[in-house]
């Protein structure tokens, strides 16, 4: 599932509805409460979604012979930090490199997506150039393809270039995306009046001058957004990785691949593991989750 | 390319040693020469960053993928010319009908759970409710969990002897499910793992949705008498129409590409290759996979990532079409009652 960042939906056209929003706002206080039933369907789902968090910790902080047992156990142990030493300590797994890799290697990506989205975005939203209608929809067109149809070329290419297993050969597929291009074009759109445009213009400002010190102070909400999101999915992203990289220079999901290959007989470990690569990622979640899940509500509804 | 901004600056003043009445409009010629090209190129500088990798390493590989479905290409060896061979040698594949089936089975039963729940889900939510966040930010975890790290959960808790799930279905009676072996059990395993993953995340959408839609549209509902479960098929449904049908496509899609969540699950090794020991939840990804890099059969790969894009193809427009279909249908009570309720 290496799809766009978030689905966001051209398929969601309620876009001209935005002129509503303000007066739907004003009216918030009548939106019907939930009654009980609601928050018990509601709470029976968020047991759900955290049970399989909880329970990774229950068996990283465990030991094999432990986990081996009828009932299984339910509250945490105290194995963790062997099981973290010992997950740290596998070669086949490498742990260590795929995150210091993985922290480079999604940090370019995100980077790359969202100021190259940006630039692009902004000269699809605001400038007037010959084939900028056909170049977007071109762009827009091929979201929709996904690209792991594209690995065999890929990977020949990168053979040729003898790039496989090296960092670069994960980054350069990923480091733009027709998704970021589009996400940063909606947002220019409705955020950027032309007006300041124009007015950098007459004011003498060169295109790139407007771009530098207008557009992007303007923004930078939705680039945070943008960021997020594609630095989640960098660190999530699959497929192509495991193709690529193997465990001399790995990143932290073709680190999980080989922990949970079969090389690794210790289901304890492999969790502690997991729970290693997982942990930044939910880290930052905790932090930033609500501003995550506004950025994909918004995007849904403005796409 | 800040030059012209700074001449821009410099303008005013013009340099010592010589009169500033010649200097003038010459550099204004100059000046707005530079800025009409600048005004013509830049959008070009500011498109071509995207364009030129985009193309490169998105769009080249696609399409020298066609290309490379008509020769016998192996890994690191020869290539020669195939013509269609790649093809009829796949449609006689056995497991490649195989994976077809399997790509629509696990497709059909990971989809159609996870976007009605969503649903449900999107409809509690857009109620008024305490810690309101905590649950928006508790749906999308799982999201934010690779596909990695969800499956090698997973798999523990649908172990055959010590898992979790099966002890808790011990305790209502059910035997011992062998989730990793049998070849239903572990479709319906996978598809959960997908469920699992993606519900929150097209719950927010829906939400997003349903905030789109005008509160007076609900307020004239009520006034008519019509219960909430009324409002919310007569409203609610056909306000997220465009919605549902975007996270129908974009589902689909998904489930054509399902690869990660079959190969941990299996377990590793050759398990890992077939999808289960059987070849039970093969995906056609998977089987891709297998051709290119454990058969070393390029050629063959790159037939089935086109077979794959015409199998998205097809359920693209088969969603659109029927999508087109119940617009043309003027008296689906549904709608037909929305837009009574909007008049």
């Amino acid at each position: 599932m290496t799809m766009s960042p978030v689905r966001t939906g051209q398929g969601a056209q309620h876009a001209t509805r935005d002129s509503r929003t303000p007066r739907k706002k004003s009216r918030a206080g009548r939106q019907m409460t939930a009654r009980w039933p609601s928050y018990v369907v509601l709470i029976i789902t968020a047991v759900a979604f955290i049970a399989p968090f909880y329970y990774t910790i229950v068996i990283a902080s465990r030991s094999n012979a432990q986990m081996n047992q009828v009932p299984p156990p339910l509250i945490p142990g105290g194995e963790l930090w062997n099981n973290f030493a010992a997950a740290w300590n596998t070669p086949q797994a490498n742990i260590p490199k795929a995150l210091v890799n993985s922290l480079m290697v999604s940090t370019t990506v995100t980077v790359g997506t969202v100021f190259f989205g940006t630039l692009a975005g902004f000269a699809f939203a605001k400038l007037r150039f010959t084939g900028r209608n056909a170049l977007f929809g071109f762009t827009i067109g091929t979201m929709m393809i996904p690209p792991t149809l594209g690995v065999i070329p890929l990977y020949i290419l990168m053979a040729n270039l003898h790039w496989t297993d090296q960092l670069q050969s994960v980054i350069l597929p990923t480091v733009v995306t027709a998704f970021g291009v589009f996400f940063m074009r909606q947002a220019l759109v409705e955020a950027l009046p032309d007006e300041l445009v124009e007015a950098g213009r007459v004011d003498g400002a060169s295109a790139f001058r407007i771009f530098w010190s207008i557009v992007l102070p303007i923004a930078r909400p939705a680039m945070a957004v943008l960021a997020m999101l594609t630095f989640m999915t960098s660190w999530n992203d699959f497929f192509w990785p495991i193709i690529a990289l193997t465990s001399n220079n790995p990143t932290v999901q073709v680190a999980l691949n080989n922990l949970g290959g079969g090389y690794v007989p210790d289901h304890s470990i492999i969790m502690a593991g997991t729970l290693l690569c997982t942990l930044p990622l939910i880290v930052i979640f905790l932090f930033l989750g609500r501003q995550i899940v506004g950025g994909i509500m918004q995007g849904a509804v403005k796409g | 390319m800040t030059t012209s901004s700074s001449t821009h600056r410099l303008a005013p003043q013009p340099p010592p040693g010589r009169p500033a009445a010649s200097a003038r409009p010459e550099r204004s010629a100059w000046r707005q020469r530079l800025s009409r090209w600048d005004t013509k190129a830049s959008p070009y500088a500011f498109v071509s960053p995207f364009l030129l990798l985009f193309l490169g390493f998105g769009i080249f590989p696609l399409i020298y993928t066609a290309y490379m479905s008509l020769y016998n290409y192996r890994l690191g060896g020869t290539k020669t010319w195939a013509g269609l061979g790649n093809f009829t040698w796949l449609f006689q594949d056995q497991f490649f009908w195989n994976a077809l089936k399997n790509t629509v089975t696990l497709g059909i039963i990971s989809t159609v759970p996870q976007l009605l729940i969503a649903l449900g889900l999107a409809h509690v939510l857009n109620y008024q409710l305490r810690a309101r966040n905590f649950y928006r930010v508790t749906m999308l975890m799982p999201y934010a969990t690779s596909v990695a790290a969800a499956t090698l959960v997973f798999s523990q808790l649908f172990g055959r002897d010590y898992g979790l799930i099966n002890w808790m279905l011990g305790l209502v009676g059910v035997n011992h499910i062998d989730w990793q072996n049998g070849s239903w059990s572990g479709q319906v395993a996978i598809a959960i793992i997908v469920t699992w993953r993606w519900t929150g995340y097209n719950a927010l959408i829906y939400l997003a949705g349903m905030q789109s839609i005008s509160q007076d549209l609900y307020e004239a509902a009520a006034i008519d008498g019509a219960s909430r479960w009324r409002q919310f098929t007569n409203v609610t449904l056909p306000g997220l129409r465009p919605t549902i049908l975007f996270t129908i496509v974009v589902s689909t899609i998904g489930a054509t590409q399902l690869f990660g969540e079959p190969y941990l699950f299996s377990g590793g090794g050759q398990q890992a290759y077939n999808g289960g020991a059987s070849h039970q939840y093969q995906t056609l990804s998977l089987y891709m996979y297998q051709q290119g890099w454990q058969y070393l059969q390029l050629g063959r790969a790159a037939a089935v990532a086109w077979a794959t894009l015409l199998l998205v193809v097809v359920f693209v427009v088969l969603n659109l079409a029927i999508a087109r279909m119940r617009d043309r249908t003027p008296k689906l009570p549904t709608t037909a009652a929305a837009e009574e309720v909007a008049r």
